[in-house]
């Protein structure tokens, strides 16, 4: 009858019975681990996408592992349409399917449009019985099987005992209490890699032997499954090694119970078609049965490798290489024979020891990291190429000491960290270990880490670089997170990004702009090498950093004109989902004084402390940031002389009032109306609004829960009594007459200064007069202490926001602002047809004061939102087009 | 109803036959069907069987009657398409929870005047909890094979009421039937098992699904054992298939299941196929004929008939297994 078997199905059944053969799990059709899928995902191409699951099941998989975790791609739109592709294509659904994910929301997604009884890959009590015992009630009631991985609160299980202790506490928990068929649990018992030249990575393989064995002899019903291809992750790029290693690997891992897996049929060897020798080797390294197992499979790993000539040790015509060619020969071989005496040659032809090492050696250590990024060396070499080179600092390190004026600048403190909700850490242990040997002092938080801990500890220790790590895709809206409390925080550490999942498009799009300094993704242990010298050398980093945050920047706006075709939702969609303010909690602030006032004449001086120099630099075409341009390697010296220039003619400009500085500001009560307006009363009955504030919401598509921005959220609506303000200032006039003045004696020089200054000294009213708007007329922040640096950083509480720029572009608002506070009149400044101001050095904008007021880009709407604007603004769909052009999805 | 479960180890259990077979014959018109309450409704009402609960309460008790008094051991509520989704093809989605309400309560009635009648023989309303009329795994639009007339979530919302209806109105259990697409199922068995576990009730549940032609697959095209699996996670009282196929042509499939799983096996096949003008014309000699190699066999627990079965098939079919024991299982 119905014994208690493994019983899964498509559309036809798949039972897993003791004589049944190791079930074939597909893996192809798993973003993160086939780049060709995740393009066609990326790419819409779903068709194609099929294609790879039909592929699969035509070459055997009895099951297939669907993935969609990929930062860049909605999950649960991704899983729930490919599946009901899927379950068109008969072929292909016949076979089960495994909804593998992080994200417990994409399982579900998938759980609800598969008719099948599939498999979940995978749960875990990583985050508590709690979770543990609520997502396992759920999958039971959807009818799936479920895999477990070897995880709990502490961890990953890397050992035999705790691989044991996590399994057998697993399997109680679900079969005692939650009630769950111990024939639809699977555990993941979690396969490593082996032969990384690391100590306690020996065991890897034997430990998920017996740990299997032990599984199957004491937890009645279960099956064993585990991803196969990552116990010879070591061996990347030698696929003649690695398909010996994983079919002895599953070789001696169904012997001891392993039922399932995936693997790629692709790279598996036939067990017995392995060369003898290649057999013995693979298996010492599998079953930890010599010392020297891993550095004899990597010798013949060598010799197999093809063509490439393997040097033997007795092989020393690289010694007739020229030094460079010796010291690099040295490195990339692990070889230290010779070292010193290289070294020491090397030291001789160079000022300082120093070079020795930024020179010689990190021209070699590039070579190791170009050949293993392109899979041409292994880690446990890199491992040794990293002790060669700790051996070469060692030996330099008297003669550096000696010579006690030269800074050591390639040594540095870096914080590694596991962030937290991630337990991998191969991949950092081995960032920490090549960064080690290269003279940096390592401070490895482990896995894990919250990032307050990540923070707090940058501090104590006054670390140089913060490394993040992870593996798994949850990780990377963790790491956006510490990159946003290192901002929040004030930090200016360089952050470096690593992890199978990272990526150069995630950390370009989602990480860089959050963090005002730099941001590196670094996807392997020898690059982290090039990236934290680079990085950290005194005389080049500025110029460095600023280049990689240029990079990403570029590529950030590719990767979004990329994206820009198909992910809006419509305008009722994104009111739905407005940013909502907790109006409760944080109640509205009665301004002290409500009304239009004006300021007829400022002093300048006042205003001097408010200047942002930096874009006074950009205008002139010197890239850096105030004051750091000043010393800067390439433009420092022409940014001082430049800057000397200024200071005498702003000195000038004030003593002699040839620039007058006016400014009107009004605050009113206020309340916002479900069409993302903004309605101003003329006194607190707030019966009819006497104008309207019409603003703009967002529709580029968010994740979940990720609130729509239109600057009306930020004004509470009728029933709570608010306010906003707007403002124009200007420092223009007298500008242009002292502009011609210059210009009429050929000084062009001081014609541009001019204006230059006047812009700044604007800018600097707006930020002044923002100020006292603060502590005293609206006075909802009486006891703000800034430094002008942070103003400029806009810390305070409150924004600003102006017509024309990125949450406010539309340029129409102005003639709103000009009527409400009489502008033209009170102050002069008018607006052209064009609606720029004049003079040109004017500033204007709104006041909004509650503390969750924030600046955001609107970025591109859809046509509904422009009709609807069209409506609300009274005037035409053309012209409506006209104005926000720029800004509407075409 | 461990009294259901008991009687089970004994006996062959008889369901009823067609609901909508014996509604033909009272040839009700439009104006019957809107009775006093819906006479202005603004939709045509003419073939919303369901309704006739609340607008003829009396012709529907009346063939719950006839069905026990053929010797039926369980009668289905008239709710095959009482859900607020198929209900919505109406107008009539805020009626759902009223119409599986008074249809488990009508049906009720007549059950326990029958078990006061005859204590040595209880009779059981199973509450029918039939597919609605959309897909959650097919597509209705061959251009758009990934489109989707109904999610899961909305089934569940559904199906979530009409269980909540079903168990108030008084049903002893709970029967999902002519499943054409698993997940629809699934998505019931989900909802019942919270309204179970919510209630702290252990109520009874029948699935049964139908296997469209010759294939020998759903609608969804799932063979007999995937469909099997499929359910599997849900302590069920039975599973089982009906409609579509006649007793003749079911009986391999049902034969498929019954090798494959511990719980009680069911079957209500139809009259045979539909002739030429869409009735059934399998007399009740003929199919009684046609169930007797599931006796002889030993495959069933549970027998009824689908559509174009009427109270004579039944009391044909009730006298047959009298005389024979059920399907055994190994518990």
């Amino acid at each position: 009858m119905s014994e208690k078997y493994l019983k899964l199905s498509g559309l036809e059944p798949l039972v897993v019975k003791p004589n049944t053969n190791f079930v074939n799990v597909g893996e192809r059709t798993n973003v993160t681990g086939s780049r060709k899928f995740l393009r066609l995902i990326e790419e819409d191409n779903f068709t194609a996408a099929l294609e790879v699951a039909r592929e699969q099941v035509i070459n055997g998989a009895q099951i297939i592992d669907v993935n969609m975790d990929e930062g860049m791609i909605d999950g649960v739109e991704a899983m729930t349409r490919f599946l009901n592709l899927l379950q068109a294509e008969p072929d292909i659904a016949r076979v089960p399917i495994m909804i593998d994910s992080s994200k417990w929301e994409i399982i579900e997604a998938g759980l609800k449009v598969v008719q099948g009884k599939c498999v979940v890959n995978s749960i875990s009590l990583k985050e508590g019985e709690e979770v543990f015992f609520q997502q396992a009630k759920t999958i039971k009631r959807y009818g799936a099987a479920v895999i477990i991985m070897a995880f709990d609160e502490t961890g990953q299980a890397d050992t035999l005992d705790r691989r044991i202790e996590i399994c057998k506490r697993s399997y109680d928990l679900l079969v005692d209490q939650v009630g769950f068929p111990p024939q639809d649990i699977i555990f993941d018992p979690n396969i490593f890699p082996v032969g990384t030249g690391m100590e306690e990575h020996r065991t890897n393989a034997l430990d998920f032997f017996k740990a299997t064995k032990w599984i199957r002899e004491n937890l009645p019903h279960v099956n064993i499954s585990g991803g196969v291809s990552n116990v010879s992750f070591s061996f990347r790029g030698n696929n003649h090694v690695r398909e010996a290693m994983h079919s002895a690997f599953l070789y001696h891992a169904i012997q001891h119970g392993m039922t399932m897996g995936i693997v790629n049929p692709t790279l598996l060897e036939i067990y017995s078609d392995i060369p003898k020798k290649l057999l013995t080797y693979v298996e010492d390294v599998l079953l930890d049965r010599r010392d020297d197992a891993t550095e004899r499979l990597l010798v013949y790993s060598e010799q197999v490798k093809g063509n490439r000539k393997a040097k033997t040790k007795d092989d020393l015509s690289w010694r007739k290489e020229d030094l460079q060619g010796r010291i690099t020969h040295a490195l990339v071989r692990g070889i230290d024979a010779h070292l010193d005496e290289d070294v020491e040659e090397a030291r001789q032809l160079v000022d300082r020891p120093i070079q020795v090492i930024e020179q010689f050696l990190m021209n070699g250590m590039n070579v190791v990291g170009d050949l293993f990024g392109s899979g041409q060396m292994f880690l446990p070499q890199v491992v040794k190429s990293a002790r060669v080179m700790k051996k070469a600092v060692a030996y330099l390190l008297p003669y550096i000491e000696e010579q006690k004026d030269s800074k050591q600048e390639a040594a540095g403190k870096i914080l590694l960290a596991t962030v937290k909700g991630d337990v991998h850490d191969i991949g950092k242990n081995i960032v920490g270990v090549v960064l080690g040997c290269n003279n940096y002092e390592i401070i490895d938080l482990g896995v894990m880490v919250p990032p307050e801990k990540i923070i707090q500890t940058a501090i104590e220790k006054q670390v140089d670089i913060i490394g993040l790590s992870g593996l798994i895709t949850p990780s990377l809206d963790e790491m956006v997170y510490v990159a946003q409390e290192l901002e929040r925080t004030n930090s200016s550490v360089p952050l470096l990004i690593g992890g199978a999942t990272t990526s150069r498009a995630h950390t370009a799009v989602k990480i860089d702009p959050v963090y005002n300094h730099s941001v590196v993704h670094v996807n392997d242990a020898s690059r982290a090498v090039t990236v934290v010298s680079q990085l950290l050398q005194k005389d080049q980093e500025s110029v460095y950093r600023q280049s990689v945050k240029d990079d990403y920047a570029t590529f950030r706006k590719n990767f979004q004109k990329r994206k820009d075709s198909k992910t809006y939702i419509p305008l009722l969609d994104a009111r739905e989902q407005k940013f909502k303010v907790d109006w409760d909690s944080n109640p509205p602030v009665k301004p002290k004084q409500l009304g239009v006032q004006v300021i007829d004449q400022q002093d300048l001086s006042v205003l001097v402390d408010y200047i942002d120099w930096s874009p006074f630099f950009r205008t002139w075409d010197l890239h850096g940031k105030y004051p750091d341009i000043l010393n800067d390697q390439v433009v420092g010296e022409q940014a001082k002389s430049l800057f000397e220039d200024a200071q005498l003619l702003l000195q000038q400009i004030i003593d002699g009032n040839w620039l007058t500085a006016k400014a009107v500001f009004g605050l009113f009560p206020a309340n916002s109306n479900t069409a993302d307006e903004i309605e101003i009363y003329a006194d607190e009955n707030r019966k009819e609004p006497v104008h309207k504030f019409i603003s703009l919401r967002q529709q580029g598509k968010k994740a979940k829960g990720k609130p729509y921005f239109a600057l009306a959220d930020f004004v509470a609506p009728k029933g709570t009594d608010d306010y906003v303000g707007c403002f124009c200032v200007t420092s223009g006039f007298g500008s242009d007459a002292l502009a011609k003045r210059f210009e009429d004696n050929n000084d062009m020089y001081n014609n541009i200064m001019v204006k230059a200054l006047a812009d700044r000294l604007a800018e600097a009213f707006a930020e002044y007069l923002h100020k006292k708007v603060r502590i005293e007329h609206w006075g909802y922040q009486p006891d703000e202490q800034f430094s002008n640096e942070s103003l400029i950083q806009e810390k305070y509480c409150g924004i600003r926001p102006a017509p024309g720029y990125p949450a406010c572009p539309d340029h129409l608002e102005k003639n709103t602002i000009w009527d409400l506070l009489d502008v033209s009149n009170a102050i002069g400044v008018t607006l052209t047809e064009s609606l720029a101001m004049w003079p040109a050095a004017s500033v204007s904008g709104y006041y909004f004061a509650h503390p969750e007021a924030r600046y955001f880009g609107l970025g591109k709407m859809e046509k509904d939102q422009l009709i609807d604007y069209g409506q609300r603004r009274n005037i035409g769909l053309d012209e409506a087009e006209k104005w926000l052009r720029p800004n509407l999805n075409e | 109803m461990s009294n259901l479960k008991s009687i089970l180890k004994d006996r062959i259990l008889v369901l009823d036959g067609a609901m909508g077979t014996m509604l033909q014959n009272y040839a009700f018109q439009e104006k019957d069907f809107r009775g006093k309450r819906f006479a202005d409704f603004p939709v045509s009402l003419q073939g919303n069987n369901d309704l006739l609960s609340l607008t003829q309460p009396q012709a529907i008790k009346d063939i719950h009657v006839k069905y026990f008094a053929a010797g039926a051991d369980i009668v289905e509520t008239n709710t095959f398409s009482s859900t607020s989704i198929a209900m919505a093809d109406y107008q009539m989605e805020k009626l759902a929870y009223e119409l599986n309400y008074e249809s488990a309560k009508l049906a009720k009635e007549v059950a326990d005047l029958f078990t006061a009648k005859e204590p040595q023989k209880p009779r059981f309303v199973a509450g029918s909890i039939g597919p609605t009329n959309k897909t959650a795994s097919l597509s209705p639009d061959v251009n758009d094979p990934g489109f989707r007339a109904i999610t899961f979530d909305q089934l569940v919302e559904a199906y979530s009421e009409q269980t909540e209806a079903l168990l108030d109105g008084g049903a002893d259990i709970l029967l999902v039937e002519t499943i054409f697409d698993t997940l629809n199922a699934k998505a019931a068995l989900f909802a019942i098992e919270a309204v179970k576990e919510s209630r702290k009730l252990d109520v009874p549940v029948m699935v049964s699904g139908t296997i469209t032609d010759a294939s020998g697959r759903t609608l969804s095209g799932q063979t007999a054992e995937a469909f099997l699996i499929s359910l599997s996670h849900v302590d069920l009282l039975s599973v089982g298939f009906n409609c579509a196929l006649g007793a003749d042509q079911l009986m391999p499939y049902v034969e498929r299941l019954g090798r494959n799983t511990d719980a009680y096996i069911s079957v209500h096949p139809n009259a045979g196929l539909p002739n030429a003008f869409g009735a059934y014309d399998q007399t009740p000699e003929k199919m009684k004929e046609m169930i007797r190699p599931y006796l002889e066999k030993n495959l069933v627990n549970i027998i009824g008939g689908c559509c174009g079965t009427g109270p004579e098939h039944i009391r044909q079919i009730a006298e047959l297994t009298s005389t024979f024991s059920p399907r055994k299982h190994v518990v």
